[in-house]
C-alpha cells in the first residue's frame, strides 16, 4: 500500500457493470465458501499499546470461556452440520491452536478443510510491528501449519484484523495467494503489491456471525434468513457476473444450541439450490485466476 | 516507530493444553455419556435475585446497576420491582409447571426480603450464593484477601438469614479473579456457575465443579443486550431445546439447557406469558428434566 497517502492504493476501481463475466466450475453462478475461525485467545496476554485484549481485568472469565466453548463443544457441532451438507471449511486459524488443541486442528484437517493464517493468537496484534517482527509471524504461521497439517498456507486474515502498511506486500512476497482483509467487492479482485500477485477474496463482515449476533443483534433465525437472502441475491446476479459469497463463522457463536438448528436450514437451502459452487478459498482464487490471468 | 518489545513475539505458554492451569481441556462429544434420572435434557432454571444499593461501589459496576447521577430512583426501583413482583410471578409459573429451580441470591436479598427467600425454599427450590449485594463484584483488582473476606461474609450472611448454606456460587457478571476458585473451594462450596465454556458440568484442577450457566441463553443477553422480544427469546429457547434433544438422542448422552432469568426483565407483565408458555411447552416434553443446579451436579458427579 501507499503508506501515508489518503488513498492507500490497494486496488484499481472497476465498475461492477463493466467487467468480464466469471464462470465458476459446473457453470455455477456463485462460489460459496465457509470460513470458520478456529482461534485461541490467551487468558493473560501481554499488553499492546494500541489495543486492549479483554474488557475486564484478566481473567475475563466470560470473554475467555465463551471462546473456549469453540474448542470443547461447538467446533464439532458446527463442523458436523457443514459436513452433512457438503461444505468444506477454509479455516482462519490462530496457528498456536496447533499447539494448544491439536485435536481441533486435526478434526478440521481430517474433513479436508483448507487452512490459512489468522496470526499466532487472536490476542496478539500486528499494529506497530517492525518488518522483522511481521516476517516472524508470517514465517511462524507457514512453518506451524505445515508441521501440524502438511498444508502450505495460501491466505491471510490478519490477527484480530490488525494490519501494518507492509502486511499485504509481505504476504505476497512469501508466496501467499489471497487476503481476506479487504471488503470492497463481491468478486475476487487483484490487489496491488510490490512483488508477486495477490488476490482479494470476498470474506464478509456484514454476514459474519459476529456481526449478525453482536452488531445487528439478530436471533439465530434472523441470521439464517440473512444468509439465505445474501445467497439468493448473489446467485441471481452471478448469472451475469460470477459472484462470491463467504460465510465467516465462529463456533462459539454459531454453534450455540439456539442458533445451530436455523443455521443448518440455511446451509441446506444453499446446498439444494443448485446454483452454488461450494468450494474452498484456494479453489475459488485458482478458478478466478485461470480466467483473468 | 515501533514500540513493541521483542517479548511481544515470545509465547512462554504456547504448549499443549491451555495457557493456564485452572482446568484441563476436554471435548464434550468424546466424554462417556451422562444419564439423567429422567429425560435426556436437564432444564436448569436459574433466577438471579439482586439488590442494587443506590450508591454503586466495588471493583466494577454490575450489569443493571445505577445509571443516572445520584439519586437514581429510576433504576433503583425498576430493579427492586423484580424482588417485589417479578420473582413472585416466577414462583407461581414454576409451581404450575412442576419445575424446581435455582435462585442465585444476594445475601442482602435474604436479609431484606425474608418472605421471598422463605417462599423459594418452601417451593423446593435451591439457593445459590450470589455475593453480598450487587456491589459485591470480584475481579483481579480486588486482591485475594479482600475477595476471600467478601465470599466468606456472603456465605455467612446467606446462611444466617435463610437457614441454608448454599453449595453453589454465582459471581456477579460471572467475573472471577485467578484466586476465586480456590477461595470458593476453601469455603466448602461444591460448584460455581461462572465459566461458560461447556454445556455439561466439569471439574477444576482443585476439585471445584463448574456448572456452566450459558450467558448467551440469558434473558439479560437476549432481551436487554440484544433487545429481542420475549417471544423471540422463547423461540430461541425452544430451538435450543429441540437441538439438544436431537443431539442427546444421537449421542446417547444427556444434555443441559440452562435458562438464566432475571425477575425485573422476564417478570414484567408483558413478558411473563412468554416464560409461562415456554415452561408449559417444556413440561409436556418427555425429554425435559427440570432440575436444580445441585441436582444436576449430583447426578453428574455420581457418574464421573
Amino acid at each position: 500500500m501507499q503508506e501515508g497517502a489518503g488513498d492507500p492504493g490497494l486496488y484499481a476501481y472497476h465498475p461492477y457493470n463493466a467487467r468480464r463475466k466469471i464462470v465458476w466450475p459446473g457453470g455455477k453462478s456463485v462460489a460459496v465458501w465457509v470460513a470458520p475461525n478456529l482461534e485461541y485467545y490467551e487468558i493473560d496476554p501481554p499488553a499492546h499499546p494500541k489495543r486492549k485484549s479483554w474488557p475486564r481485568p484478566h481473567p475475563d472469565v466470560v470473554g475467555f470461556s465463551h471462546r473456549d466453548h469453540s474448542n470443547r463443544v461447538s467446533h464439532w457441532r458446527m463442523a458436523e452440520v457443514m459436513s452433512r451438507h457438503g461444505f468444506p471449511g477454509s479455516v482462519s486459524l490462530s496457528v498456536a491452536l496447533c499447539q494448544h488443541h491439536p485435536e481441533v486442528v486435526a478434526d478440521a484437517a481430517a474433513r479436508g478443510w483448507e487452512f490459512f493464517s489468522h496470526g499466532i493468537y487472536n490476542t496478539r496484534y500486528s499494529y506497530e510491528m517492525t518488518e522483522e517482527q511481521e516476517r516472524a509471524i508470517i514465517e511462524d504461521s507457514i512453518a506451524t501449519v505445515r508441521e501440524a497439517t502438511g498444508q502450505t498456507i495460501r491466505g491471510w486474515l490478519a490477527p484480530a484484523l490488525t494490519h501494518t502498511p507492509r502486511t499485504l506486500d509481505l504476504i505476497a512476497e512469501y508466496g501467499l495467494d489471497y487476503t481476506c482483509d479487504l471488503y470492497h467487492d463481491d468478486q475476487v479482485q487483484e490487489v496491488k503489491v510490490k512483488t508477486g500477485r495477490l488476490a482479494s477474496i470476498p470474506y464478509s463482515l456484514e454476514v459474519n456471525d459476529h456481526y449478525g449476533f453482536f452488531v445487528y443483534n439478530m436471533s439465530g433465525r434472523e441470521y439464517a434468513e440473512t444468509l439465505v437472502r445474501q445467497f439468493e441475491r448473489l446467485a441471481t446476479e452471478g448469472e451475469a457476473s460470477g459472484t462470491v459469497m463467504c460465510i465467516p463463522l465462529h463456533a462459539y457463536l454459531i454453534g450455540q444450541p439456539h442458533r445451530i438448528g436455523p443455521f443448518e436450514e440455511a446451509l441446506e437451502h444453499i446446498a439444494k439450490d443448485g446454483r452454488a459452487w461450494i468450494a474452498r478459498a484456494g479453489e475459488i482464487v485458482d478458478a478466478w485466476r485461470e480466467q483473468v490471468g | 516507530m515501533s514500540t513493541l518489545p521483542e517479548s511481544y513475539l515470545e509465547y512462554p505458554r504456547r504448549r499443549e493444553g491451555y495457557d493456564h492451569d485452572l482446568y484441563q481441556w476436554s471435548n464434550m462429544h468424546q466424554r462417556p455419556p451422562v444419564r439423567w434420572p429422567q429425560g435426556s435434557v436437564a432444564v436448569w432454571l436459574c433466577v438471579s435475585l439482586e439488590w442494587f444499593p443506590i450508591l454503586p461501589a466495588g471493583p466494577f459496576t454490575a450489569p443493571g446497576h445505577m445509571v443516572t447521577p445520584y439519586p437514581d430512583y429510576r433504576h433503583y426501583t425498576a430493579r427492586d420491582y423484580g424482588n417485589r413482583v417479578g420473582a413472585w410471578r416466577f414462583l407461581e409459573a414454576f409451581a404450575k409447571a412442576g419445575a424446581k429451580a435455582s435462585f442465585a441470591t444476594n445475601a442482602a436479598i435474604a436479609e431484606r426480603y425474608p418472605e421471598l427467600v422463605a417462599a423459594v425454599i418452601e417451593g423446593g427450590h435451591e439457593v445459590i450464593a450470589h455475593s453480598t449485594d450487587m456491589n459485591g463484584t470480584i475481579d483481579s483488582t480486588l486482591g485475594a484477601e479482600a475477595e476471600a473476606a467478601l465470599v466468606s461474609k456472603a456465605m455467612e450472611r446467606i446462611e444466617t438469614a435463610s437457614g441454608v448454606r448454599p453449595t453453589g456460587w454465582l459471581s456477579i457478571a460471572r467475573q472471577q479473579s485467578f484466586a476465586t476458585t480456590d477461595i470458593l473451594k476453601g469455603q466448602g462450596l461444591t460448584y460455581c456457575c461462572d465459566w461458560v465454556n461447556d454445556e455439561l458440568p466439569w471439574r477444576f484442577a482443585n476439585g471445584l465443579i463448574n456448572l456452566p450457566l450459558n450467558h448467551e441463553l440469558s434473558d439479560r443477553q437476549i432481551v436487554t443486550v440484544q433487545q429481542k422480544s420475549a417471544d423471540s427469546w422463547a423461540e430461541s429457547m425452544g430451538d435450543a431445546f429441540d437441538w439438544l434433544t436431537r443431539e442427546a438422542a444421537a449421542s446417547g448422552g444427556g444434555r443441559m439447557l440452562p435458562i438464566h432469568l432475571t425477575p425485573y426483565i422476564m417478570g414484567l407483565p408483558y413478558r411473563i406469558a412468554a416464560l409461562e408458555g415456554l415452561l408449559d411447552h417444556l413440561a409436556q416434553r418427555p425429554e425435559a428434566w427440570f432440575a436444580r443446579g445441585d441436582e444436576i451436579v449430583a447426578a453428574w458427579e455420581a457418574q464421573t
